[in-house]
């Protein structure tokens, strides 16, 4: 047996407002908000591209297919994704539409005067009464009046209510999470971030050009790139000398900000960045630039200069690539570098401390084609070798050359390098202004309690209380204010 | 001279084991007597005083082993000559200082012997651990944690540790006792802990005093983050996780307040968020990847 159940038809306008009742209500939201845990989760077992790129390529090359599938759902962008972000802009506009029409309701009720005292008191919870002696309305007045309370004063009887801040917090605590939103957005549409790596006594000047990798948001502009120019004038670093872990990296700098003639000396640490408005450049990492010399057979000199190379251990072996390109035919130089010399059975050269006490350059040369102009980006660590040949491997101190059947490479010496990143952000005042003001509030509605109390004084004196949400501690506050009525404090 | 002191920490924390230890079985004789006391015919005469006197002596040695870790952790951080929170080792006894601290802190307020058994338990399960598994030689601390906000940070973070695991334990209890009032009546040695209503509004009051703390943590984290890493906010796996225990437990929060949700249902959820933090802790500090893992765990 079925049974038609008459609708009455909503049309669009009654649908639009039936979908923005249900999104906007408490269970929606909540849903929501458990959704965006749960999604948040695969990010932090997946790899993601933000963070660990060489990761991801290492699951595309263990397993292609699964990866293909993965990446059609964003799981290696999980929280740039459009599921992530459909979430997330759904619980927002919930969030709007919770708050305003409460802000506003909020506003009004503020301004109200507490409701009149009821008829019956004695029905009320904390009731109680005995003989009146005349001047309890007066200091019931006076109490409240002390402690804050909003009254209305009526035949005899004053109806005071506090606890409005409960709801005040509450609000303000919903609104600033709005706002570190807002922030964020603000600092992804005009935020920049870029990193550069500087050789020790090599200046940078802050133009789009110098930077290694640059990321800027749709609406920065090369323009608000600040007018700022360093040079790296000293690299400290300090190591445990029993396990290498680091212990303190300095950075002094040469500063010149506006006119770069005039320069100041500055110290950048990796708890201190060098701020300079919304702009901050920090410290990020560090390594070794071996200082080479390339001649080619008949002595003319075809590159030199300092080459970075990548760290690769706590100890600072390094790996690089020397390419030069300009030498005919075409030599490269695969490398590595260790700051503290010594040879292992297994691994061959490694190094044993970060810091440079027997530096030494191992070098593979390969002659050929280095594949620089077939258009397809190439690492500059590496070399491409599949179209050259080896034509000889050798292990370099400082000063030392190598000689090889079309040239030669001189190992003068090393640099160290920092690598900078310079990041402009300019709405993260906003999502720290919205952090401070989340927590005042949510202390504000965690820790007040809305609450009435109600006095009438006639032959007798009456008093009753009420705790919105059954709130606890109105007890002891009743105590509080009949002991203050007959006067025993 | 620091190295007296790092062995002068560890002989705290095992002088703290060996307290704990006899907490724990004090507590035993306390739960195994109240079991006899509630089955016994309560009209017999039945000397109960022996009872509260065990319970007085376990909780006492809670407190002396509370007084001993907490020297440990302070003779480590000045063997280190820095706040004691540089590796795994170090959070965990910390960790376990400031569990059975909320569980002490509580003590003051509500009744909650029955659940030093407990406390005892993961204390002890936490020190072993910490001591077998990631004991490291105290060391200074890598640039990147040589900053004061990780006083502010980590001392957040570990207070709200402490405070959410014992609402967690209050919440199982909860579970536990529900289940067997549905099958019928009490045992016997479970009439004596507190109601489910008890129960079920005390874990809320926990978690309600600390999700301030929680939030101040994770802030405190980006703020540190900014100037440490150049981001305050960057998906790292700590950070993940820190947000969906966050949003788990404001759902909780919510759940609670605004959609009126008590008993069962909210435990689960205060159990489900609990949860998020202990992996938070576990997983990714061992077998994580992110800026969170340093050198040696």
């Amino acid at each position: 047996m079925s049974q038609e159940i008459e609708v009455p038809e909503l049309g669009s306008v009654g649908l639009l407002r039936y979908g923005w009742r249900q999104l906007t209500s408490m269970r929606t939201a909540l849903i929501l908000l458990l959704l965006l845990g749960i999604a948040a989760i695969p990010g932090s077992l997946v790899p993601q591209r933000t963070q660990n790129p060489i990761k991801v390529g290492e699951y595309f090359k263990n397993s292609p297919e699964l990866s293909k599938w993965m990446d059609r759902f964003s799981l290696f962008d999980v929280y740039g994704s459009p599921w992530f972000s459909a979430i997330y802009i759904l619980l927002f506009i919930s969030l709007i539409g919770c708050v305003l029409p409460r802000t506003i309701e909020h506003f009004h009720a503020a301004r109200a005067l507490p409701p009149a005292t009821p008829k019956n008191l004695d029905r009320m919870e904390h009731h109680s009464s005995w003989t009146a002696q005349g001047d309890e309305l007066d200091k019931a007045r006076a109490w409240f009046k002390s402690k804050r309370f909003r009254v209305l004063e009526r035949d005899g009887s004053i109806s005071a209510e506090k606890g409005f801040t409960r709801e005040t917090g509450n609000l303000f605590f919903h609104l600033a999470l709005i706002l570190i939103l807002l922030g964020i957005s603000f600092s992804s549409l005009f935020g920049m971030r870029g990193m550069a790596i500087v050789n020790v006594g090599e200046r940078f000047v802050n133009t789009t050009t110098s930077y290694d990798s640059l990321n800027y948001g749709k609406l920065f502009s090369e323009s608000n790139l600040s007018d700022f120019a360093l040079t790296v004038d000293k690299f400290t670093a300090k190591y445990n000398v029993l396990t290498s872990a680091p212990e303190d990296y300095t950075l002094e700098v040469s500063f010149a900000k506006d006119d770069l003639t005039k320069t100041e000396k500055r110290t950048i640490k990796v708890n201190s960045p060098l701020k300079l408005g919304n702009t901050s450049i920090y410290l990020q990492a560090n390594g070794y630039s071996p200082v080479v010399t390339v001649r080619d057979s008949k002595g003319n000199v075809a590159m030199q200069g300092p080459v970075p190379f990548l760290p690769q251990d706590a100890n600072l072996r390094s790996i690089g690539a020397i390419k030069v390109p300009d030498a005919d035919p075409q030599i490269g130089f695969v490398g590595s570098f260790v700051p503290t010399y010594s040879r292992s059975g297994a691994d061959g050269a490694v190094s044993v401390f970060p810091e440079a006490l027997d530096p030494r350059l191992l070098l593979a040369a390969w002659v050929g084609d280095l594949g620089l102009d077939s258009g397809v980006p190439q690492s500059v660590y590496r070399i491409d070798t599949s179209k050259m040949n080896q034509v000889g491997l050798k292990s370099l101190k400082p000063g030392e050359t190598f000689i090889y059947p079309q040239g030669s490479i001189t190992f003068e010496g090393y640099l160290q390098w920092v690598n900078l990143e310079i990041v402009n952000d300019p709405g993260k005042n906003y999502a720290l202004l919205g952090g401070i003001v989340a927590i005042l509030g949510l202390l504000a509605s965690l820790f007040t309690r809305r609450r009435r109390i109600w006095i009438r004084v006639g032959k007798s004196v009456e008093v009753a209380g009420l705790a919105k949400n059954a709130a606890p501690g109105l007890e002891s506050e009743m105590a509080e204010f009949v002991a203050m009525l007959k006067g025993e404090k | 001279m620091s190295r007296t002191w790092a062995y002068l920490s560890n002989y705290l924390v095992y002088s703290s084991m060996a307290v704990y230890t006899l907490s724990f079985f004090a507590h035993a004789i306390e739960t195994a007597w109240a079991v006899r006391v509630t089955t016994e015919d309560s009209k017999k005469n039945i000397d109960y005083k022996r009872t509260e006197k065990v319970a007085r002596i376990a909780t006492a040695m809670m407190i002396l082993g509370f007084v001993l870790l907490f020297a440990g952790v302070v003779a480590r951080g000045v063997s280190a000559g820095r706040v004691p929170w540089g590796n795994m080792y170090e959070f965990s006894i910390t960790g376990a200082m400031a569990f059975s601290g909320a569980y002490l802190a509580a003590l003051r307020k509500y009744d909650l012997r029955w659940l030093g058994l407990l406390v005892s338990i993961a204390v002890l399960l936490t020190l072993g651990t910490a001591i077998a598994v990631l004991y490291r030689p105290s060391a200074p601390l890598v640039p990147a944690l040589k900053s004061t906000w990780l006083v502010i940070h980590v001392s957040a973070a570990i207070i709200s540790g402490g405070v959410f695991l014992l609402a967690n334990a209050i919440a199982a209890a909860y579970l536990y006792l529900d289940a067997m009032e549905s099958r019928g009546e009490r045992t016997a040695w479970a009439k004596r802990l507190p109601s489910l209503e008890d129960l079920d509004q005390l874990s809320y009051r926990l978690v309600a005093f600390v999700f301030p703390l929680w939030t101040f943590a994770v802030i405190a984290g980006a703020i540190w983050a900014e100037s440490a890493w150049g981001r305050y906010w960057g998906w790292d796996p700590k950070e993940t996780w820190a947000f969906i225990t966050w949003v788990a437990y404001a759902a909780y929060l919510h759940a609670r307040v605004t959609v009126g949700w008590r008993g069962r249902k909210a435990a689960w959820l205060c159990l489900f968020a609990g949860s998020t933090f202990l992996f938070n802790y576990v997983y990714v500090n061992i077998w994580g990847t992110g800026k969170h893992t340093y050198s040696g765990l």
